[in-house]
């Protein structure tokens, strides 16, 4: 894909290629068994493309793979079947959302990792300074002169 | 011999950028004003030179001198001037000058209108940002330069990548940019404040406009971007998650974050150390976006190994900068003391939220992006992480965004009353309520989240309308009032409401163009008839027309509604001879801000040819969100009380300088 290399190389966003995906002939005249097969392709990866799903993908191999989940699911198969049959033959890479397993741990746990490690500083945060703030002379009000409370007194009655 | 002027030029940047890194730090440790004062000369001239430089460059592609390596690479001589001009920042080499030339401007603002910043925070400033442009000048200078010769020049060039022979993405490089190297400005104030071991609302009040003004860019940038690949890819995507885009992404949902704990900062004195973090984070992950971009490690972790040069060099850079910073923070943030105290419920505790949850989406696309090269690259093990991974983990972080979004502007500081901002709402609610009812019982049968969607859009946009309406005092209040209190009304109260409101439409778009868009695939001859949700279109035929560069293919179609013709749409497929390379041009037109889409695809032998039509309700909301959620940035960023406060008038000055960037 010498075209979509020199434009990622170009872009400075969005990479992709200009495509007409799904091709008239493909498309199935049963809708309910179409409505899946569009549903699975958006799941599925062009594995010469860059990132593009082979729902959007005009690659000749995109296009084969189409026809293959058209294929097996003409034959009766079940979509987590179509899955695992397309993981048997081209490997993991070709699913868009990985697998929940072990390589795949930090990938799935990062984000809640971050908001529970981040709300539980937060909580120790607020905790810790709760207690804090009668010994922290940076935190604490200060107290009043008494010419200060004078001041303030006039002023009140001046406004008052 | 311009081109040597220009290469030149940059080499005469670079020496003054070293000058500038070292001097006015020296100054500052020895308290010397004169070494101090070096700075501003060094970082106006710099700029002088750059531009110099990036003005050689485009004299070559104007002139399309083939031989320039760079200009024969990326340049044709039928070009329409404009995409002449643009091919300068359309490759690599030119990139990155434009580049380090927004840097370098950024550097020559802060330098002329810097003037009520204290002397040595701005030369700690202004060195820091000095460190920055030596590393990419020497980055292009030695890896990337593009005014390098041939021995023997081509007569003709091999043209622009025929995808960025468009307006739309002329000027996005640009805007990103701008937004990118923005946050440079942010992050140097942040390490000059860290050096100097002291910081205050002052300095949230000096960073918050740089900030802000790169925030809109960066929106504007990202928002352009999608609407080119909305229209030009051809199949009415306008978000691919692709590594490309999350890249830019990341910095502006650390941006966010940033803008959101700076007025914190700035307000209320609390929250320093982690403003300061963030503005670290929100530009190394502009680097990292420029890194991802740049070095071709996204294609392939083995093309980076292969042909590592560029690769390393930008990843020595990010190692130095976002390890030299975080090293910095790690070993002077304690110093820095704790401000003001507030209660968990509170402007402060809402705007925490804000920054926890934004964060974690930042994290969570950050992983998402970089897991796969990491798990390759130690394990050989090849993954995808895709859209789907994406919606399913980064859209849920929205809910509690946007349901807490509406609160935040109306909670007082230090304590708010909860129960009372809940009760203000109501009108709120109701609209999200009959909104999502109304929806839900005209769509009956069909998916039930995308109503609820739809009234949490709803929700959000009412809320930020209510904000407004309470503010000014709007059905309590005599009418006279309520119009003297609009006016008095601070800008930045209005550009927070209408940014709000803008995240509100453009979640209203996102969810109907997601859920309610129709799509029609089709052989058609001419004279066929092709129908979709009540618009008929009829193919009149194809003819040919010739371009400067190319060739295009028009496919005719006449628009009926009802049997009243209703437009002709003209969707092509241009050929650049060049390259021999295609591209789509959709045909939309737009009724609302829904639009009619129609794409060509590839003909066939018994003179048909393919087609896709798309019926996309609402879709332009999604930019429209973005223009207006820019338009309230800007808002804020001329309210009067960002410019007073500070000892001289200065500030207002370095408004109107920002302006002829737009």
């Amino acid at each position: 894909m010498r075209i979509l290399r020199s434009l990622v190389i170009a872009l400075a966003l969005a990479g992709a290629h200009p495509a007409l995906a799904v091709q008239p002939d493909e498309v199935l005249p049963d809708q309910a068994l179409e409505t899946r097969a569009r549903d699975l392709s958006r799941e599925l990866r062009c594995m010469v493309c860059q990132n593009q799903s082979i729902d959007d993908s005009d690659a000749p191999l995109a296009r084969d793979l189409r026809l293959l989940v058209r294929e097996r699911l003409k034959a009766g198969d079940t979509n987590p079947q179509v899955v695992d049959y397309l993981v048997e033959r081209y490997g993991e890479f070709v699913l868009l959302k990985p697998r929940f397993e072990w390589h795949t741990l930090i990938l799935w746990l990062a984000g809640p990792a971050v908001l529970i490690a981040g709300g539980i500083a937060l909580v120790m945060t607020a905790r810790r300074r709760k207690d804090t703030p009668a010994t922290d002379p940076a935190v604490a009000t200060p107290k009043l002169t008494a010419e200060q409370e004078a001041q303030l007194a006039r002023i009140v009655k001046g406004e008052g | 011999m311009i081109a040597e002027l220009g290469h030149y030029a940059l080499v005469l940047a670079l020496a003054l950028a070293l000058v500038q890194s070292v001097v006015p730090l020296v100054g500052t440790r020895t308290r010397d004003p004169v070494l101090m004062q070096v700075a501003s000369p060094t970082a106006l001239v710099q700029f002088v030179f750059v531009a110099l430089s990036f003005a050689a460059l485009t004299a070559c592609y104007v002139t399309s001198d083939f031989s320039i390596l760079n200009v024969a690479e990326n340049s044709h001589s039928q070009q329409p001037l404009i995409f002449k001009l643009t091919s300068v920042w359309g490759n690599h080499e030119g990139s990155m000058l434009l580049w380090v030339l927004i840097l370098a401007f950024f550097g020559a603002l802060v330098a002329a209108f810097g003037n009520n910043i204290p002397a040595a925070l701005k030369a700690s400033v202004l060195a820091v940002q000095s460190w920055i442009a030596v590393t990419f000048y020497l980055f292009i200078l030695l890896t990337s330069n593009p005014f390098a010769r041939l021995p023997n020049p081509p007569f003709e060039g091999r043209d622009l990548n025929p995808i960025l022979q468009d307006l739309g993405l002329a000027i996005h490089p640009p805007l990103l940019y701008l937004g990118y190297v923005g946050f440079s400005i942010s992050f140097s104030f942040a390490v000059a404040a860290l050096i100097e071991g002291r910081i205050d609302a002052a300095w949230a009040r000096w960073v918050r406009p740089w900030t802000l003004a790169a925030w809109m860019f960066l929106t504007l940038g990202i928002a352009m971007g999608s609407y080119w690949a909305y229209y030009e890819l051809g199949w009415g995507g306008w978000w691919f998650w692709d590594p490309v885009e999350n890249a830019s992404l990341m910095p502006w949902l650390a941006g966010t974050a940033l803008l959101h704990s700076a007025l914190v900062m700035e307000k209320r004195e609390a929250l320093k150390v982690w403003t300061i973090l963030l503005a670290i984070l929100a530009f190394s992950l502009s680097l990292i976006g420029t890194f991802l971009v740049r070095s071709g490690v996204l294609t392939s972790v083995h093309t980076f190994a292969t042909d590592p040069t560029r690769g390393v060099f930008i990843l020595a850079i990010l190692i130095a900068f976002i390890g030299g910073s975080l090293a910095i923070f790690a070993w002077r943030a304690s110093s820095l003391k704790q401000g003001g105290l507030f209660a968990p419920v509170s402007r402060e505790g809402a705007l925490v939220l804000n920054n926890l949850l934004l964060t974690t989406a930042c994290a969570t696309v950050f992983v998402g992006t970089l897991y796969p090269l990491a798990l390759e690259a130690l394990t050989g093990a090849k993954i995808s992480v895709g859209a789907p991974f994406f919606n399913m983990t980064f859209g849920p972080l929205f809910l509690p965004i946007l349901l807490a979004m509406p609160f935040g502007p109306m909670l007082a500081w230090k304590r708010g009353d909860l129960l009372g901002v809940a009760q203000r709402l109501v009108w709120a609610y109701a609209a999200g309520a009959v909104v999502a009812a109304a929806v839900y019982a005209y769509t009956w049968g069909g998916p039930v989240i995308a109503p609820f969607a739809i009234g949490l859009s709803a929700y959000v946009i009412v809320g930020a309308l209510v904000d407004i309406a309470e503010r000014i005092g709007l059905m309590r209040l005599p009418l006279a009032v309520v119009a003297r209190r609009a006016a008095g009304l601070p800008r930045a109260s209005w550009g927070t409401a209408i940014a709000h409101l803008g995240v509100g439409l453009t979640m209203l778009g996102v969810v109907c163009e997601m859920n309610w868009g129709a799509e029609r695939i089709g052989m058609v001859k001419p004279g066929a008839v092709l129908s979709l949700r009540g618009y008929d279109l009829t193919f009149d035929g194809t003819s040919m027309r010739e371009g400067p560069n190319y060739r295009e293919l028009i496919g005719h179609f006449t628009v009926r509604r009802d049997g009243n013709v209703i437009t002709v749409m003209e969707p092509t497929k241009r050929n650049f001879a060049a390259r021999e390379m295609g591209t789509t041009e959709a045909a939309l037109y737009s009724r609302g801000a829904s639009q009619l889409y129609v794409s060509l695809g590839d003909p066939s032998p018994d003179g048909a040819i393919a087609v896709r039509i798309y019926h996309k309700p609402l879709v332009l909301l999604i930019w429209i969100g973005a223009l207006v959620m820019t338009f309230g940035g800007g808002l804020s960023l001329s309210d009067r009380r960002l410019r007073v406060g500070a000892p001289k008038p200065a500030k207002a000055k370095s408004k109107t300088a920002l302006q002829p960037a737009e």
